[in-house]
């Protein structure tokens, strides 16, 4: 057991800068505000309800980072969506 | 072969001016012939900084309008024999300049001189694209802190568009206790966000201040913590291996205490 552990802050100041710093990049560097990704999540939500009834609430989009194959870093759009069900649609 | 190097950092107040002072003296230290380019138009700052103010007569500007020549408008540092200053325009502002007439005189420094510093202003605008348009090479200055690390990212993908690849990232005003209890990120946090090489790290040092006053580059003292980060960077621009200076200083009672418990590591 680190004893000394035991007194130091689980969450320091510079872990919170750190974190904040990675997320605000990721939207700066794929130029997206959140406010674009509020609007895509809208339109998404628009579209996938044509074909299936889904859960909005557990609906989560955002942007990552990815590696590619020569180590480099490319923005990704992941979005877990989750489906209640299959709407009937005609062919 | 001559260099042009642009030292930029998107964030005012991060320390360029001072940087750019501190590289100069140091290569002219190194007896290198080193020109210091304030780019800065309408707010020039490398002058003071320098304690060079009062010598000013032709500025950049003047140059470009061809009221003078590039020679008359070069301010010779008495201390530092092979170091000269070329002024910002303190009356006219970055549009006044554009990128193509400072590759030229950015081509016109490099025949006569061994390294060309660049002052960039902040911001991303015209001002930095005048500034990095000559440059070869550049270096971010930042702090370790969000805002500022922020705007160096930004920086870093804005060179990289201007075709400037390889940056090479200067961390300033490195307070090594707050590191240490966890309150500010340390070098290795801010590379890994950066994802950039790292040229040298510079404590928060009392004497950058009083060196600043008092208009003398803190490099030049042998006393001065952070002149000794400056005389470092300015060997590894020159080409040696030196190894970054350890910021990590004497341990607290309690570290000691700590470091015995967890077996000495």
């Amino acid at each position: 057991m680190d004893f000394f552990g035991l007194f130091s802050r689980k969450n320091s100041s510079k872990d919170m800068a750190k974190d904040r710093l990675k997320l605000v990049l990721i939207h700066d560097r794929a130029n997206c505000s959140p406010n674009v990704l509020e609007m895509l999540k809208i339109d998404i939500i628009k579209v996938i309800s044509n074909y299936m009834e889904i859960d909005e609430k557990e609906l989560d989009i955002q942007i990552t980072q990815t590696q590619t194959d020569d180590n480099g870093n490319v923005p990704v759009l992941l979005a877990n969506i989750p489906i209640k069900s299959m709407r009937k649609v005609k062919n | 072969m001559s260099e042009v190097y642009v030292i930029t950092s998107g964030k005012g107040g991060v320390g360029k001016t001072t940087t750019t002072a501190n590289l100069g003296a140091g290569l002219a230290l190194r007896g290198k012939k080193v020109a210091l380019v304030d780019a800065d138009i309408g707010l020039r700052n490398l002058d003071v900084v320098m304690g060079l103010e009062n010598r000013i007569v032709y500025d950049l500007i003047d140059v470009i309008d061809g009221n003078c020549r590039l020679k008359q408008a070069l301010i010779r540092d008495k201390r530092f024999e092979t170091l000269y200053l070329l002024p910002a325009a303190q009356t006219k502002d970055k549009t006044a300049v554009s990128p193509e007439q400072m590759q030229k005189l950015c081509e016109t420094l490099k025949e006569e001189f061994d390294y060309v510093l660049i002052d960039c202003p902040a911001g991303i605008e015209q001002g930095f694209r005048n500034a990095v348009a000559g440059a070869d090479k550049a270096i971010v200055v930042t702090t370790p802190e969000v805002s500022a690390v922020r705007d160096a990212d930004r920086i870093i993908g804005l060179l990289e568009a201007a075709e400037l690849r390889g940056p090479l990232l200067i961390l300033n005003r490195i307070r090594p206790d707050m590191v240490k209890r966890g309150d500010m990120m340390a070098m290795e946090d801010v590379t890994e966000i950066l994802a950039i090489d790292i040229l040298g790290v510079v404590p928060d040092d009392e004497t950058i201040v009083i060196s600043t006053n008092r208009g003398e580059p803190a490099v030049a003292d042998n006393a001065s913590r952070a002149g000794m980060a400056y005389r470092n960077i300015t060997r590894r621009i020159l080409g040696e291996e030196v190894p970054l200076m350890d910021l990590n200083g004497e341990d607290s009672f309690l570290e000691k205490l700590r470091k015995l418990f967890r077996g000495g590591k």
